[in-house]
């Protein structure tokens, strides 16, 4: 038995690797990223060769998952939470299908949205989709559940949510790795083939199935060792704490929880465990990580005046929980402490000097100074900040590839000369098929590419459009004159803005890829 | 025993090699640890923030409480002043002095020294200056982890250790030129 310190999203890595995989698949996502990272830098997953390259999207790894599972091994596919949105189709209809090969769905939500533009909770999308989800509290468990959670897929038939939450995923622990590393499922095709098919006729028939199923994924959780009941004397309150908010509660009681605790990181809810708490206790507080997901069902659209916690204000509404919040939650004294020194100033996130992003804007902003009715549309990645002073550049951050589908749409209202501005990445994550339905209308627009080679915000892993994005341009019908290439340096500045211009004038769809490599990147590879 | 550390700092100042480097160390004693650090768009010369809890109890939190830290370390004095808060009754504030200006609107820097200094226990360090006279400005964070490693209840031979590991791929000279400044932190500590 070895003891590694590792990041959640590591240990759930391991977990997979340990419990036999064939298969990562994943999109690049704070908090998820480090999952697949870490299957590519993993000496054993490179000696069984699995595989573990990027996906271009959330719903394409998802996809490719579900047809490893098909083909009778197991997968798994990661994305933070807003890429659940991406793969949402895939994964509903998952659900639907069934699994041959285990599937885990591993989706990593980023409540405070440290780097995200919500808090969306995935469990949500478990109970939507009808399938089991497992919640994490520890590292450990992390590291644990893949092999019972595989398990349970392939004698369910059914894919599996795995939720981690940023304070896991990004935080380190001792785990416990076992010396025994589960081999690889044979090759082997479903016993009923035909239940991936979902035409209507069968389909129907595999919606009654997974309805039938749902007593025995609650049968599941009520027995799951990863649901617990730990009784206290104190029985004026009874607390149910999920995910990571159990380590909270543990926190704020010192280890001596003094009321009955609920424990859940398995769903759907064990409902035995829950009918006994309400029947012992007084009061309830619900403490979850994310949205109020528990706290909503215990109430009901009636309301409950024994249920507590971030509906009835105990808890904040919103944001990640902390110890602190849990005593204030009691009424409990919390530590004393110094009220933020008032000399202190905001220090946001900016572009690197040096950025190549910093040039395209400087030539962007000069450019749009003959235009005072242009505007920007920005997209998911470093280049958001491009919406900071100095540059202002951008009104709009919503979705991946929303840039190119919002100008369309903007200038589709007269509203021009309408600019998407949208990275590499971004682009062949959600981007073309943007540009296809512009080109179908030639509509006046222009998409800047800002190209680095790299899928920068998450730390450059690999961009799949590299070296092809000129070529993906022409091929969904842009013209090649209208396609341009500008290099972002200071000396290229005034060639760089009459290109701008040039392509702005011009009414129908241009295209102006803006490219240099990421200064991060290009840094790793001298210093190796 | 148990040791809450605060250690914060502008993107790119190598926080989570400091936290790294006590978590390998802390592992090595058998202690328990938890590690948690913010990455992605944070990071880009923002500030940035990891809590690291040693013990040899288990660990519930990953995040430490306000009011409750050991110590808290900043590799930039502003950022050591913004997690005061963190600190608990007699903890105490490492503070690297020079400043990381990226911003418009810096606060006097005397003001902000005075304000570290204003803390029952606190250090000081001119990180660049002895990181210099170690040999390189970029060895300013094992400046402060040898100050921050001289309050900590783990033996130095195990932090000389873990930092000839650490940049052993690297080459001696780095490795040399990192265990002068590690240790020059250690003297500043005890001045």
């Amino acid at each position: 038995m070895a003891i590694k310190l590792l990041l959640g999203d590591e240990a759930l890595a391991q977990g997979a690797i340990d419990a036999g995989i064939s298969g990562c698949y994943a999109y690049p996502g704070t908090p998820s990223t480090e999952i697949m990272e870490y299957f590519q830098s993993s000496p054993l997953a490179a000696e069984r060769q699995l595989h573990r390259q990027w996906s271009c999207n959330e719903k394409v790894a998802m996809e490719e998952a579900l047809g490893m599972s098909y083909s009778g091994k197991r997968a798994i596919v990661c994305m933070k939470h807003v890429g659940l949105n991406v793969a949402a189709d895939g994964f509903v209809n998952s659900a639907v299908t069934g699994t041959n090969g285990g599937l885990l769905v591993v989706v990593a939500d980023d409540p405070s949205m440290h780097s995200s533009q919500n808090e969306q909770d995935s469990r949500f999308y478990a109970q939507f989709a009808m399938i089991p989800a497992f919640e994490p509290s520890t590292q450990q468990e992390a590291y644990e559940l893949p092999k019972i959670a595989f398990e349970l897929s392939e004698k369910y038939r059914t894919p599996v949510l795995v939720r981690l939450t940023t304070r896991l995923s990004h935080s380190r622990a001792n785990v416990q790795i076992a010396d025994a590393s589960a081999t690889e499922n044979a090759k082997h095709l479903p016993e009923d083939a035909r239940r991936f098919i979902l035409l209507p006729g069968i389909a129907k028939a595999n919606y009654k199935n997974l309805c039938a199923k749902q007593p025995q994924l609650l049968e599941l959780s009520e027995k799951s060792v990863f649901n617990r009941y730990e009784d206290g004397a104190d029985k004026s309150w009874g607390i149910i704490a999920s995910g990571i908010g159990y380590n909270y509660v543990q926190e704020a009681f010192g280890g001596k929880c003094p009321h009955p605790l609920l424990k859940i990181s398995q769903y759907p809810l064990p409902v035995k465990q829950l009918q006994r708490l309400m029947q012992d206790c007084g009061q309830i507080m619900v403490v979850e990580e994310g949205m109020p997901f528990i706290e909503q069902q215990l109430r009901g659209p009636l309301g409950n005046d024994r249920i507590h916690g971030r509906l009835t204000g105990e808890l904040p509404r919103d944001g990640e929980l902390n110890p602190r919040a849990i005593l204030v939650a009691f009424g409990l004294p919390a530590p004393a402490s110094l009220a933020p020194s008032e000399l202190l100033r905001a220090r946001p996130p900016r572009l690197c000097d040096g950025c190549p992003h910093v040039n395209t804007y400087e030539a962007l902003k000069a450019a749009m100074g003959f235009y005072p009715d242009a505007k920007v549309f920005g997209d998911i990645g470093c280049y958001t900040l491009g919406a900071l002073p100095p540059f202002q550049a951008i009104s709009s951050c919503v979705d991946m590839g929303a840039s190119i589908s919002m100008a369309k749409g903007a200038s589709d209202a007269g509203l021009r000369p309408a600019i998407a501005v949208i990275g590499d990445s971004t682009f062949t994550h959600s981007g073309m098929t943007g540009v296809l339905d512009a080109v179908w209308e030639n509509t006046p627009m222009t998409i800047v590419i800002v190209d680095n080679f790299t899928t920068g915000m998450t730390g450059g892993q690999d961009s799949l459009g590299t070296g092809k994005l000129e070529d993906i341009c022409q091929g969904l019908g842009v013209k090649p004159e209208h396609i341009r290439i500008i290099k972002p340096l200071p000396g290229e500045h005034e060639k760089n803005v009459q290109v701008l211009r040039e392509e702005i004038e011009y009414q129908g769809v241009s295209v102006v890829i803006s490219r240099r490599e990421c200064l991060q990147t290009l840094r790793r590879k001298k210093s190796k | 025993m148990k040791c809450d550390i605060v250690l914060a700092g502008v993107g790119g100042q190598g926080i989570l090699t400091i936290a790294a480097l006590v978590g390998k160390v802390a592992m090595i004693r058998g202690l328990n640890v938890k590690q948690s650090e913010v990455h992605g768009m944070a990071q880009r010369g923002g500030s940035v923030l990891a809590h690291l809890r040693l013990s040899d109890a288990p660990i519930h939190s990953d995040l430490i409480a306000d009011g409750t830290a050991d110590v808290v370390l900043g590799m930039e004095p502003m950022e050591a002043l913004r997690h005061g808060p963190s600190l608990g009754e007699g903890g105490v504030i490492i503070a690297n002095a020079n400043p990381v200006v990226n911003i418009g609107d810096y606060p006097e820097l005397e003001k902000v020294h005075a304000a570290i200094k204003s803390f029952p226990r606190h250090v000081l360090v001119d990180g660049e200056s002895l990181a210099k006279e170690a040999g390189s400005t970029r060895s300013v964070n094992m400046v402060l982890l040898g100050t921050l490693a001289s309050f900590l209840p783990l033996p130095t031979e195990l932090f000389a250790q873990a930092i000839t590991e650490t940049f052993a791929r690297k080459g001696e000279e780095i490795v040399a030129m990192n265990l002068k400044a590690y240790e020059a932190g250690r003297q500043a500590a005890a001045n």
